[in-house]
């Protein structure tokens, strides 16, 4: 039951990547995208009826880590501390600047908004994968299950003490960075027309050549910074097919872009997420976070809840997860296709 | 208690305390617009539509400012309240992620449909997504007091292992607790609702502009907050008061300023308590009033603080007692100033009033104080315990948290909610001073004429 959770929380965390992910991104490229005023807007438009949606994912993924994995919730977001709340910042930025930017036509207050827009969506990327790299890389954590951690200490890879950010977790934050760059620059692209479309499908390109050796060498660094890696692919042998799929999506990636077909990409940028995501959840199972002093790592088992919550849970949640795949099918063919002009005026 | 937990304390209430202001509006204000939207499809009078458009750019804005304080508070739990987490976890998370799985995708979803679907949905589909939009904004509120409720009067649990995991999941939906509390906590965001719209009505009539919205604002704003003013009172605070009084007896005692046990209690109009000599300064008492609402007997015996060890009382007596007095001092003003409106209102004097008028403008915003005063009530009258009677708060907070790095994100959240609030009431300033009718009718895009602001005449 605790594995089935591992999955369902890993479900909902890279859903809410994956669609979070494009908007993100798009905050990442509009400023370079978009040139003009009424090209922002339709950036904006383009994500505007649906980032907020897409961030819930995040919060549902919040509250039902924290009531399957009471322990691993407690002690990440505690030791977590400072990068956590700095994210929350940014979040609060970021959503702030898309709501409020078009509310006031004056040139330095919408430029001020697309400053917080771009900065907000690219340190939550980088966060977000440093954050990733954290919990593969493991946290020093006490015989109670807690841990503290400074947000960096000296950066030398040599260091026995490394802080939340050291060279291997920027490495896996600049991966993030592109990953979703290219990500949003194929959703952009999709919901374009003209230049922003074809500009939107250069930066794609070029998102694309820089993530390749990047993640060759963020999976490369994985295996020696986390043995379990080694383990979990030594003793289910079948989890090869994550990695393949990775690999799958980010040639596809590039391969739809240079075809200028933008669905295809986007779908296959989103493989890619899926992959490296579903990867990494392989790789480190049955933990959950590993400790640099392994007898102190938190499992599956050791920081589940009860059976009987598991349970129970799984029964609302099923009904939540099927209500919430309604709404967002009706969101997303409410306002699939082209951004028109007219909309692009609502944001 | 460490001066870390008191800071996370002070960052908990800081920033729920802020967060709850947007919540309360938007609940209040969902209701009101589905009646708007309810009254243009009955009465096909265009005015009520375009209303709903005015009052629903005002919810979008306060929505995001809801959302984006929300998110820190699905986070806190862990952050600061790390050894809660793990010990409760199981339980009250259960609530707070159903929020997230019924009450926040359906908000999300139907309030894009609401904003820019009208066209596309139609007029019937437009008042559904109105409702569902209400109807997700008070399951969220459902929610969040099924939480709370837990953590106010645990049930449903199993210790074992040092941490509480659920075993009556039906228990801790039907907690006792919850009914109360979110009647009382429901309609008192349908106060703020009611007193939001009434006091820009208000400001139109005064300012002798935007004439038939004034009129529409104000007479709705009236007739819906003293429903709601006088429900807060009866029955809903009645059910609160009694409550209190059979699970929470300490809070009880702290509220009133009860220090010593007596039979035929008095209620403390005004008064300033002295925690330390156990008694209440320059007071105003009506004898045996207390006794009569907590057990509906004249000379019955109420508890008082010394009954219990001073190590299961609340930490400040005093805020709980000035919380709940200013509650209940100013829900009484609400009833009467509603009260009178109304009578003004139904012997057709109201909108010629110019005193009434003002005062009801400028009573806008003291629901948000009565509000936010209730939950100081219901959240330090529940100390010295997190979970009430199973874990301390002193036991609650994240082990290796140091105190530089709570304050320094407590005056990270303090600026930054500087900043959203000043961002805020531009916002609703500018669409307040722009008018229903162009504000709703306008894209946003030509707001040019806002020469004041924009400097672009």
């Amino acid at each position: 039951m605790s594995t089935l959770w591992f999955i369902l929380v890993t479900f909902m965390l890279t859903m809410y990547v994956l669609l979070d992910g494009f908007d993100l991104g798009a905050g990442i490229i509009h400023l370079i995208a978009a040139r003009t005023d009424s090209e922002r807007r339709f950036i904006l438009r383009a994500i505007g009826p649906v980032w907020d949606g897409n961030e819930v994912w995040l919060i549902a993924a919040g509250g039902t880590l924290f009531f399957a994995f009471p322990l691993l919730y407690a002690s990440s977001f505690s030791g977590f501390y400072l990068p956590l709340i700095i994210v929350l910042w940014l979040l609060m930025g970021r959503g702030v600047a898309i709501e409020l930017r078009s509310r006031i036509p004056l040139g330095v207050w919408a430029s001020f908004w697309d400053g917080i827009f771009f900065i907000g969506s690219s340190l939550l990327a980088i966060f977000y994968g440093a954050a990733l790299g954290n919990v593969i890389r493991g946290v020093p954590l006490n015989a109670q299950g807690y841990f503290f951690e400074a947000l960096w200490t000296n950066f030398n890879p040599f260091n026995s003490n490394p802080g939340i950010l050291d060279w291997y977790t920027i490495l896996t934050g600049v991966l993030a960075f592109f990953a979703l760059l290219t990500h949003g620059a194929n959703y952009i692209a999709l919901k374009t027309e003209g230049k922003l479309n074809e500009r939107a499908r250069r930066i794609s390109r070029v998102g694309w050549f820089i993530t390749i050796p990047l993640a060759a060498l963020a999976s490369f660094a994985t295996f020696t910074v986390q043995p379990q890696v080694y383990t979990s692919f030594a003793e289910r042998p079948w989890g090869i097919i994550f990695p393949l799929i990775a690999l799958l999506g980010l040639l596809g990636a590039g391969f739809f872009n240079f075809r200028k077909r933008d669905l295809p990409a986007l779908l296959s940028s989103g493989t890619f997420i899926l992959g490296m995501l579903a990867c990494s959840a392989f790789s480190l199972y049955p933990l959950v976070l590993p400790a640099a002093n392994h007898v102190n790592s938190l499992t599956i088992t050791n920081a589940s809840t009860s059976q009987y919550g598991l349970v129970v849970g799984l029964i609302w949640w099923s009904l939540g997860m099927f209500l919430a795949a309604i709404y967002f099918i009706i969101t997303y063919r409410r306002f699939r296709g082209k951004v028109t002009a007219a909309a692009s005026q609502e944001y | 208690m460490s001066i870390s937990t008191i800071l996370s304390r002070i960052q908990f209430a800081f920033t729920i305390g802020y967060h709850y202001l947007f919540p309360q509006f938007t609940m209040g204000l969902a209701l009101l617009l589905v009646i708007l939207k309810i009254l243009y499809l009955v009465r096909k009078d265009e005015r009520y539509n375009t209303a709903v458009h005015f009052w629903g750019k005002i919810f979008a804005v306060t929505f995001v400012l809801g959302v984006v304080t929300g998110i820190p508070m699905e986070f806190q739990f862990g952050t600061n309240w790390a050894l809660f987490s793990s010990y409760a976890g199981g339980i009250i998370a259960q609530t707070l992620a159903m929020e997230g799985a019924f009450a926040f995708f359906l908000e999300s979803a139907f309030l894009g449909l609401f904003l820019f679907g009208e066209q596309t949905i139609g007029q019937k589909g437009h008042l559904i997504a109105t409702i569902l939009v209400w109807l997700g904004t008070w399951l969220s509120g459902g929610f969040i007091i099924a939480s709370n409720a837990w953590m106010q009067h645990p049930v449903g649990y199993t210790l074992a292992h040092g941490r509480l995991s659920i075993s009556n999941w039906g228990a801790v939906m039907t907690n006792p607790w919850i009914l109360p509390q979110y009647l009382h906590t429901m309609s008192g965001a349908v106060v703020t609702g009611a007193f939001m719209m009434t006091g820009l009505g208000a400001f139109y009539l005064l300012s002798k502009r935007d004439i038939d919205y004034g009129r529409m604002f104000v007479t709705l704003g009236v007739i819906v907050g003293l429903i709601a003013s006088v429900f807060q009172l009866y029955p809903s605070g009645d059910m609160e008061g009694l409550q209190v009084a059979a699970y929470q007896p300490t809070k009880l005692a702290a509220m009133e300023g009860l220090f010593q046990t007596q039979s035929g209690a008095g209620i403390v109009i005004l008064g300033q308590p002295d925690a330390s000599k156990g008694t209440i300064d320059n007071p105003i008492i009506i004898p045996n009033v207390l006794s009569f609402l907590t057990y509906r007997q004249w000379t019955a015996v109420v508890q008082g603080l010394d009954t219990f060890p001073a190590d299961q009382r609340p930490d400040a007596v005093e805020m709980v007692y000035y919380s709940y007095h200013i509650m209940v001092g100013l829900g009484t003003l609400f009833i009467a100033i509603t009260a009178l409106a109304l009578l003004l209102l139904w012997r057709g004097k109201l909108f010629q009033s110019r005193w009434m008028l003002w005062i009801l403008m400028l009573a806008t915003p003291f629901p948000y104080i009565a509000n936010t005063a209730g939950w100081f009530t219901a959240e330090l009258g529940r100390q010295p315990w997190i979970a009430f009677g199973l874990l301390r708060t002193v036991n609650g907070s994240s082990p290796l948290l140091s105190t530089g790095n709570i304050i320094f994100t407590l005056l990270g959240f303090a600026g930054m909610y500087l900043l959203l609030g000043l961002l805020y009431i531009l916002m609703v300033v500018i669409e307040a001073l722009k008018g229903p009718e162009k504000s709703a009718k306008e894209p946003m895009e030509e707001e040019g004429d806002m020469g004041l602001l924009s400097g672009q005449g």
